[in-house]
């Protein structure tokens, strides 16, 4: 990431503040200037952050430091709370009214209309049990019909296309009647991208909304994109009356910070986050989690949910108990390096850690293709050699390598980590029975920094 | 001569005599330097090209720029009338335009720094003067903060050019792709499109289209075939057949997703096995609504491969492109072409006069 985060930035100031008890004008004004960098840094409209830099300095005056917190703490968490409020601080569900609904998807050209058509449409289908038909709306970029088709196929969702040059308002029209005589429960409307001061274009918009009961108008909202976005969103928003906003390519490492303009200035609100180019990449929008990442915070709870959702529980306090207790083989390890693949890609999980030092890619990539490459090796080996590795000696190894396809350095090194492992485990197991203390994650932690 | 007189002389000029002057003669003498051709093999393309290329350039980007640059220097402008001399509300004032326009903090407060001291030693309070200064500022970081590139594509004496055109997803590079083809295609070249793009649904397609629109030939592989081995079959392909150019179209990839970037360094590798020189050219596409993380795109993509240009694509839109002054400003990378409209003549070369003529422009009819 190109910027420092806020805890970062404030870290440095921090500590000519400790034991300070309240927060006055003097000893906030560097925080302060800090808060404002940072959020500029993200991209929130300048207008927005002096707006939001004085109401902080506001709520934040003569409150007393809390016990436990450093003033820099208790600014970011004050800074972490208001952001959170502003940017709506509850999930807002789509309003679908009666079957069919229409949803129409709209904004400039790029911002990934197409792309979240079909990943709005796939979590219908799937995870609503809807019926789905999608609308190719766009009939200006080329092969825009052929790319929507092409998704449709992909995630078995019907797509209704006009190639003979009717106009898009009619297209939507048509297809909403199919729709009816149908039962489809959701229309998802495609449009062509275009500039919110084409008046032609954005007239068609209003066209589609007349002749069709839309229940949504979705604006989409690159994470990507500068201070102009506001303005976009704000003449979307007066011309046709939008019902929320999905953040898209939010799997970059852009800040996003024009998901707080947008839902400051025009109090629409974000619905959903488009986090990947795979049709499931598609998530709820929580504005707790966007506060985190325009401040640089880390992610926690998609971390927790994510764990949750992923991880077959049963098993892993089978394969954490056996581990504790020290008495584990190869395949243990494997089951446990499978359930932290099964939740996303190591980097995905990492990310998500607040306080984890970055790692960069190429280490993380190091990693998923050292977990492979182990799953390789302990696959060519024997139940005898996985519950007891230490009767692997050299004829074995040979064994191993030549059936993995590997060498006997690679066997080694996986033996290694096991070793490694299991040493680890030898040393963590007096804390686990007291359960994990606050010493103990700093232990962790500065284990991890020495490492790196 | 300060430069915002100098730009407003020579437009009102212009607009005087209806002549446009080919964008040779328009460079201001302070910041001409000569063109640097570190590659001896490289060579301008030919002139008859250039003459039927450089029609309406100027008119284009006044057309184009017109909702970007209401705003800047208007604002600026206004400002003068309302401060009568010049405090610290009135930087505050300048430093929230730049801003506004994506320049980002760290170049926005080194020029209003630089002006502040300025105005300070030569004991300048006149806003008019202020606005020059940071006007000359902005233009001068720009000149100084790398070579000075001809926005041209420069072509290759021997065997075919190859451009490579990269960026985040929606930036707009199959677009610009089609713009390109059009207008070395109509400078009477020889152009392969290699649709590169093998993993967006419908990438392939809509590049199909155009080059049956434009009249160039294309090489298509299969969705979710090898971009790397359909670039090696472009390039020998384009060897083969004598083409004069081939435009590689790739597929959107957001910089922080290693594995992608790793495939643009292969498909960089592959096309070097066959011309070693090649790709000759490397564009990276740059949305004009881009925020400050078009810094990161520009270092990390250069980092992959190493960039001969930008492409600022959408500045017929409400967005300022500032974002092009800081990616200059920290890695050096020249803005080539610019793209100010739908129609497939409104990319042109980049003119950093007419750019920052386009965002200062004030019309009078503004309110």
């Amino acid at each position: 990431m190109a910027f420092e985060s806020l805890g970062d930035r404030l870290q440095g100031i921090f500590k000519k503040l400790s034991g300070k008890s309240k927060l006055t004008e003097s000893n906030m004004e560097e925080m302060l200037r800090e808060v404002r960098l940072a959020l500029l840094e993200a991209d929130v409209s300048y207008k927005v952050v002096r707006d939001f830099v004085n109401d902080i300095k506001e709520k934040a005056l003569g409150q007393k430091v809390l016990e436990k917190l450093s003033p820099s703490q208790m600014v970011v968490k004050i800074v972490y709370e208001e952001l959170t409020e502003l940017l709506g601080s509850t999930d807002s569900e789509l309003k679908l009214g009666q079957a069919p609904s229409p949803i129409m998807l709209v904004g400039l050209q790029g911002t990934g209309k197409t792309t979240s058509a079909a990943k709005l449409a796939y979590l219908f289908k799937n995870k609503m049990n809807k019926k789905v038909l999608m609308v190719a709306g766009d009939i200006y970029r080329p092969a825009a019909i052929d790319q929507l088709e092409t998704l449709g196929k992909h995630i078995g969702v019907d797509v209704y296309t006009d190639r003979s040059g009717t106009k898009p308002p009619a297209i939507a029209l048509n297809a909403y009647k199919k729709a009816k005589e149908e039962k489809y429960d959701v229309v998802i409307i495609d449009t062509a991208g275009r500039l919110q001061i084409n008046e032609e274009l954005m007239d068609e918009l209003k066209e589609i909304q007349k002749l069709v009961p839309v229940a949504e108008t979705l604006l989409l909202a690159d994470a990507l994109s500068g201070q102009d976005a506001i303005n976009v969103a704000n003449s979307f928003n007066e011309q046709i009356k939008l019902t929320g906003v999905i953040m898209s390519k939010l799997d970059s490492d852009a800040r996003g910070g024009s998901s707080l303009s947008i839902r400051k200035m025009t109090g629409v609100p974000i619905k959903f986050a488009g986090v990947g180019e795979k049709v499931e990449d598609f998530e709820i929008f929580h504005p707790d989690r966007m506060a985190k990442r325009i401040l640089g915070m880390g992610d926690v709870i998609s971390l927790v949910e994510n764990v949750q959702e992923n991880i077959d529980q049963e098993k892993t306090m089978k394969t954490t108990r056996k581990i504790m207790s020290g008495n584990f083989g190869l395949d243990d390890m494997l089951d446990m390096l499978h359930q932290l693949r099964r939740m996303g890609p190591f980097k995905k999980i990492l990310s998500m850690i607040p306080g984890m030092p970055k790692i960069s890619d190429e280490q993380l990539e190091k990693g998923e293709d050292m977990t492979k490459k182990m799953e390789v090796i302990v696959s060519s080996m024997t139940v005898e050699e996985r519950k007891h590795p230490e009767i692997i000696k050299n004829s074995r190894k040979q064994r191993i390598a030549e059936g993995s396809g590997t060498d006997a350095y690679q066997v080694n090194r996986v033996l290694k980590s096991y070793e490694q492992m299991k040493e680890s485990v030898k040393r963590m197991s007096p804390y686990m029975k007291k359960g994990m203390t606050e010493s103990m994650q700093k232990d962790l932690m500065n284990q991890f920094k020495n490492t790196k | 001569m300060g430069l915002f007189d100098y730009l407003k002389k020579k437009f009102s000029k212009n607009e005087d005599e209806k002549n446009i002057k080919p964008v040779e003669e328009q460079k201001v003498a302070s910041i001409e330097s000569p063109v640097e051709n570190s590659d001896k093999s490289l060579s301008s393309s030919s002139v008859e090209g250039k003459e039927k290329i450089k029609d309406n350039t100027q008119e284009a980007y006044a057309r184009g720029m017109k909702k970007a640059r209401k705003g800047f220097m208007y604002r600026l402008k206004s400002l003068t009338s309302i401060f009568r001399k010049v405090n610290e509300e009135y930087f505050d004032e300048l430093e929230e335009i730049l801003i506004e326009a994506d320049v980002g903090t760290e170049l926005t407060f080194r020029i209003i720094d630089e002006a502040k001291q300025d105005a300070k030693v030569y004991n300048i309070d006149s806003p008019e003067e202020i606005n020059k200064l940071v006007v000359e500022k902005m233009f001068e970081g720009y000149a100084q903060s790398g070579k000075s590139v001809s926005p041209d594509l420069n072509f290759v004496n021997n065997g075919p050019t190859v451009l490579l055109m990269v960026g985040v997803n929606g930036g707009g590079k199959t677009t610009t792709i089609a713009k390109l083809a059009n207008r070395y295609s109509k400078a009477g070249k020889k152009v392969l499109l290699v649709a590169a793009d093998t993993f967006r649904a419908g990438a392939t397609e809509q590049l199909g289209v155009w080059a049956n629109r434009i009249g160039v030939d294309i090489l298509m592989g299969e969705d979710g075939c090898d971009p790397s081995s359909l670039c090696y079959d472009g390039v020998r392909k384009a060897v083969n057949e004598k083409f004069d150019l081939v435009i590689v179209d790739t597929a959107g990839r957001l910089q922080n997703k290693t594995n992608l970037m790793n495939e643009l360094a292969k498909m960089r590798r592959v096309i070097g096995k066959i011309i070693p020189e090649a790709p000759h050219e490397t564009f990276l596409v740059i949305d004009a609504n881009t925020g400050q993380n078009g810094i990161d795109q520009a270092k990390v993509f250069k980092e992959a491969t190493p960039l001969t240009g930008i492409v600022i694509t959408k500045m017929d839109g409400t967005s300022k492109g500032g974002i092009i002054l800081a990616i200059r400003d920290k890695l050096g990378v020249p803005v080539r072409f610019i793209g100010l409209g739908e129609g497939m003549n409104d990319l042109k070369e980049f003119d950093l006069d007419e750019y920052l003529y386009g965002l200062l422009l004030v019309e009078e009819d503004e309110d």
